[in-house]
């Protein structure tokens, strides 16, 4: 289809904007005024309409079908909370507005903050950062300031991640300034603890764990692992981008953990928009507190609801303001409706993804054979091995049934990786369709092949050339084309 | 207890699939976890509510805010009361791009990927760059993605920023700036703009320069002075820019920067107390692989036909991890969307009457608070852009509460970041204000501050 | 068209999958098949600038593809004569032709005992066989 620059015709637009009348504009300097304007679409307003409801049509969302895209945590995105961040009271409040205009706002945040402590185990919160990354980063960034402030910056230089780790794990290390220390997984899914205790030193500043982990196993030897660390005199950060696993039934702060951050965009269904917006937000124990960044949201003796500047040990700002207040008040507005009832929804998370796994199991090999938690990682080597079908064919012929992929190739230690997580969200029939789908594939794969290498064959698109696009990188538009049909 | 709103399993469900997997109760399926680090308690939350109670407590937290519908707002200071359509809206509240997650497979995604293409091309145009990302967190956050590429670019271990950049863009940028081996040195400002040969004696040595441009006074930076003193350092020329502005104020990618940047809000989001918005990364060529984050390539699926996927994903965590150009993986996509929108909605004729009337109400911002109130402006020779610093004769924070107690919020207090500004106000004006409201703002000023 | 399977018995190899062919006081380095192999169709070459030193045991490139990223390996000791600008330009070639169009720098060598320690062609398939 067209590019809405290729819809464009000059002289056409969508906006009026009011003049002021008769009041005079300064002078730009010469140097500085705008010389030839960009380039944008020139579109009357049913155009524009018209062309981002065609590429709507041309995407799957959670809403379309089901999603079960591994670690991401693909659960239905109520539509209360979108009527919800439209309310003038969130929706037009200005960051900057004087505290006791802005009660309501500080009131939400304190609430959300004080539930993320309970369903963490952990005394205080931060909703500063954007997403789970940043979240990482900013436990990082926590933890050196800790032992710099214990004297011990110097010293503790390392941070240990198991070899099953998000990659985001890594690249907040060395964002954050220290050094990876990488660790085996063992032959049940779990850390290899004794590859881990010969690891862990008095140079050790911190573990990152994923727990369940990446394969969907939660780590049966999790308390020695504590002992470890803490043993050490070094500290724990959760990664809590599966947290959908265990709300209600175990929390980080239970298993040891001194630094969390939860995905809002996953385990308390922030849409994920395509790619964001998220919410990281980081909860910690006590000892943490100080360093927290600024400014913290608390409750005054009094009763008010205010922003507290006055954090002299605090690593400072990792975004701007108090963190996406939107996203606060759409995980809000979840984990009201949910309440003490958000174990159910993991228990049903969880039984999701063992029945499912428990009907694919024979079709495809499973390298830890194990009751999962929230998702499970299958492999496609059997089908590479006895016809030539990969994870990717697998992932494409799926599309054709009308599902949405899982995460395919991760995590890097399980060949041909297929990585499932259906969540709470979905109907027995739909996961019963699925699973179909998959024991059909298998055997589409023994059977005829090529109906998988030459898929998908009913989307929008046929399967599209990586190699080219990475080659000879095309990124914006070039205008002077001419436009396709 | 009633089946939840949003669960499915009925009883029977249930025990079926429990007898498909093998076990007897849900309870076993969490037997791996040790009995010590079990909660074995209910979470101790408030009872779960209906939508409609929902409804009713949101209700009332929303209306103990006070927004820009029931104050008249002159706040500003990097997020801004710009008038957002409703074909915005429309878009965003399409499920097929709301709830879609990061467009991982292609085939699935192409209405996501196009739109990114879509939206990178427009900031580019905008900036006069070569390449931009699908996004950042925010103004904020974007720049301390640049001090990252500008450390791997250069192998120096100084930034350099203006003290008239944005004071949050600034502490985040301190926030970071140790993890990267980088110490930030401030350069000061001079009547409202930085001083080129200021900038240029601390340049040196340095993997970046960052200033903004209109500043944080709205003052007109000599953007392409400062540039060159950066380049002339074989540093990093970075600008920090207002979107908005772009139609009337010249491309950083036309006076020598090597990467523009800025906060994304003013254009197509609502200001929702600070969140979510989308940052917005450009740079030169050059700097391609460097770039954080997703970046959408074109190219064609078997048949010939065009599509577009994620490209360049070796820069990114998932592949090159601890070598990664950034940790980031979630972006702000779907608030980009909305910038792609609104930028398509204002087209270029719009963008430049849009910067046209900001100039021209903020011209009479100016004028009227100096005839009608007596007040006067902080830096009178400078030219403004949307913003411009006026004296408010006593302590601006208490200025703003007695002008808030008649309606009016006049802008933001500079002495909460600058030395020696206790009684400046920085007055916003965007083309949502009329001559009226504005007149309205100087009587107010004139009655509470002397 | 990727090449078929081969380890030629006139070069001499690294563990890390990198081969070295000397000529003289010179010798050109490149990627060996298993590598490329292990990679998938190459879109990338992040070379090492001529005249830099490389230095043997340590990474003095990136080789990519479209889903994997490697640090390519030097075998030897060194000072960069000359990259090649033709896989560069197209970085498949090296999967096309690992030994021959896909060499990736030719080096002057600083210290000639160095090539003693690389591994012939048959200690090299045994690596393999043990991976």
């Amino acid at each position: 289809m067209k590019l809405i620059y290729e819809r464009s015709q000059a002289g056409r637009r969508a906006s009026v904007i009011p003049r002021p009348a008769g009041l005079p504009a300064p002078e730009i300097p010469d140097d500085l005024r705008r010389a030839e304007p960009p380039r944008l679409p020139e579109v009357p307003e049913f155009e524009l309409v018209r062309h981002f409801t065609e590429l709507s049509t041309r995407n799957f969302g959670v809403d379309t079908g089901f999603y079960p895209l591994g670690s991401c945590t693909m659960k239905y995105n109520p539509r209360i909370n979108e009527r919800l961040v439209t309310l003038p009271g969130f929706a037009h409040l200005h960051p900057h507005q004087e505290e006791d205009g802005a009660q309501g706002a500080l009131e939400l945040e304190w609430r959300l903050q004080e539930i993320l402590k309970e369903v963490t185990g952990l005394d205080a919160v931060s909703l500063q950062p954007a997403a789970g990354s940043q979240g990482e980063l900013t436990g990082l960034m926590l933890i050196r300031a800790y032992f710099a402030d214990r004297r011990e910056g110097e010293q503790r230089r390392k941070v240990v991640i198991p070899d099953t780790a998000h990659g985001t794990n890594p690249a907040s290390v060395t964002m954050a300034g220290y050094e990876l220390t990488d660790v085996k997984t063992d032959a049940r899914g779990n850390i290899d603890v004794d590859d881990l205790r010969a690891k862990v030193d008095e140079h050790t500043a911190a573990l990152m764990l994923t727990n369940p982990s990446t394969l969907g196993l939660f780590d049966e030897n999790i308390e020695e692992i504590e002992r470890i660390f803490h043993g050490a005199g070094a500290l724990m950060y959760y990664d809590g981008a599966n947290l959908n696993a265990v709300c209600g039934i175990s929390r980080p702060g239970d298993m040891g953990f001194d630094v969390v951050h939860i995905n809002l965009h996953k385990t308390f269904s922030q849409p994920h928009g395509g790619g964001g917006p998220g919410g990281g937000p980081i909860a910690v124990r006590k000892i943490l507190e100080p360093f927290l960044p600024a400014p913290a949201v608390v409750r005054k003796k009094d009763g008010a609801f205010a922003l507290d500047h006055d954090r002299p040990k605090s690593i400072g700002k990792v975004r701007g303001f108090t963190g996406p207040f939107g996203v606060f008040v759409r995980s809000y507005a979840y984990m009201r409706m949910y309440g003490p009832r958000l174990r159910e929804m993991s228990e049903a998370a969880v039984l999701n993804a063992n029945y499912v796994l428990a009907r694919l199991k024979g079709a495809y090999d499973l390298p830890f054979d194990r009751l999962c938690m929230h998702e499970f990682v299958l492999s496609a080597r059997n089908l590479k091995r006895d016809h030539g079908a990969t994870a990717t064919d697998v992932a494409k012929r799926l599309m054709d049934y009308g599902f949405h992929p899982p995460t395919i190739y991760f995590p890097l230690i399980v060949p041909e990786a297929l990585m499932i997580e259906p969540t709470e969200t979905e109907t027995k029939e739909t996961l019963d369709a699925f699973c179909d789908a998959m024991l059909a594939i298998a055997r589409e794969a023994a059977d005829d092949v090529e109906i998988l290498k030459s898929a998908p064959h009913h989307r929008p698109v046929r399967r599209l050339d990586e190699v080219r696009a990475a080659k000879n990188p095309v990124v914006k538009h070039a205008f002077e084309t001419a436009p396709v049909a | 207890m009633t089946q939840h709103p949003f669960l499915a399993l009925t009883e029977a469900d249930r025990e079926e699939m429990l007898r498909t997997i093998g076990v007897a109760s849900v309870d076993e399926l969490f037997g791996d976890l040790p009995a010590g680090v079990r909660l074995g308690r209910e979470l101790d939350l408030e009872p779960a509510l209906s939508e409609h109670e929902l409804s009713a407590h949101m209700a009332d937290l929303a209306a103990r805010n006070v927004d820009v519908t029931r104050e008249l707002s002159f706040l500003g200071a990097g997020i801004y009361d710009h008038y957002v359509p409703a074909v915005v809206d429309t878009v965003l509240q399409r499920g097929e791009f709301l709830t879609a997650y990061t467009p991982y497979q292609p085939e699935m995604s192409q209405g996501v990927l196009q739109s990114i293409f879509e939206y990178q091309t427009a900031i580019c145009e905008l900036t006069g760059m070569d390449v931009s990302n699908a996004s950042g967190y925010d103004g904020e956050t974007v720049a301390a993605d640049a001090c990252y590429i500008a450390k791997h670019a250069t192998g120096k271990a100084k930034v350099v920023i203006t003290e008239a950049t944005n004071p949050q863009v600034r502490q985040v940028v301190k926030t970071y700036a140790p993890g990267f081996g980088l110490e930030v040195v401030e350069v000061p400002h001079r009547d409202g703009t930085t001083d080129v040969d200021a900038l240029a004696a601390a340049s040196t040595g340095a993997a970046a320069v960052i200033f903004q441009q209109p500043n944080f006074f709205g003052c007109l930076e000599p953007a392409p002075d400062l540039a060159a003193a950066a380049n002339e350092a074989d540093a990093l020329s970075i600008a920090h820019v207002d979107p908005l502005s772009l139609g009337v104020l010249e491309a950083p990618g036309r006076y020598g920067c090597a990467i523009a940047l800025g906060e994304g809000q003013a254009a197509g989001n609502l200001m929702a107390y600070g969140g979510p918005h989308y940052g917005f990364l450009a740079a030169r060529q050059e700097f391609i692989r460097r770039m954080p984050g997703r970046i959408v390539g074109e190219t064609v699926d078997t048949e010939g036909a065009r599509g577009y996927v994620l490209t360049l994903q070796t820069r990114e965590q998932h592949i090159r991890r601890e070598k990664a150009t950034s940790n980031i993986t979630t972006n702000q996509t779907l608030l980009a969307l909305g910038g792609l929108v609104y930028l398509t909605w204002l087209g270029p004729q719009g963008l430049r009457e849009l910067g046209e009337a900001c100039l021209a109400l903020g011209e009479y911002a100016k004028r009227r608070l100096q005839e009608r109130a007596g007040l006067e402006l902080v830096f009178p020779d400078r030219t403004t852009f949307k913003e411009f610093a006026v004296r408010a004769g006593r302590n601006a924070r208490e200025v703003i509460r007695d002008a808030r107690a008649l309606g009016v919020h006049p802008g933001y207090a500079l002495g909460r970041d600058y030395e020696g500004m206790d009684d400046v106000l920085l007055v916003a004006v965007t083309e949502k204000r009329t001559p009226e409201e504005i007149d309205r703002l100087a009587d107010v000023l004139a009655e509470v501050a002397r | 068209m990727a090449a078929v399977e081969s380890y030629p018995d006139d070069l001499r190899y690294h563990e890390a999958h990198d081969w070295a062919r000397i000529e003289g006081g010179e010798a050109v380095l490149g990627i060996t098949w298993f590598a490329a192999d292990s990679l998938g169709e190459l879109v990338h070459f992040e070379p090492p600038a001529a005249g830099s030193t490389v230095t043997k045991d340590e990474p003095y490139g990136e080789v990519e593809s479209v889903k994997a990223v490697s640090d390519v390996i030097a075998p030897l000791t060194g000072e960069v004569l000359e990259v090649n600008q033709k896989v560069v330009d197209a970085p498949e070639t090296v999967n096309e032709d690992p030994y021959g169009e896909g060499w990736l720098v030719r080096i002057r060598m600083a210290d000639a005992t160095e090539v003693d320690a690389l591994l012939d062609v048959a200690a090299y398939q045994s690596v393999l066989a043990s991976q």
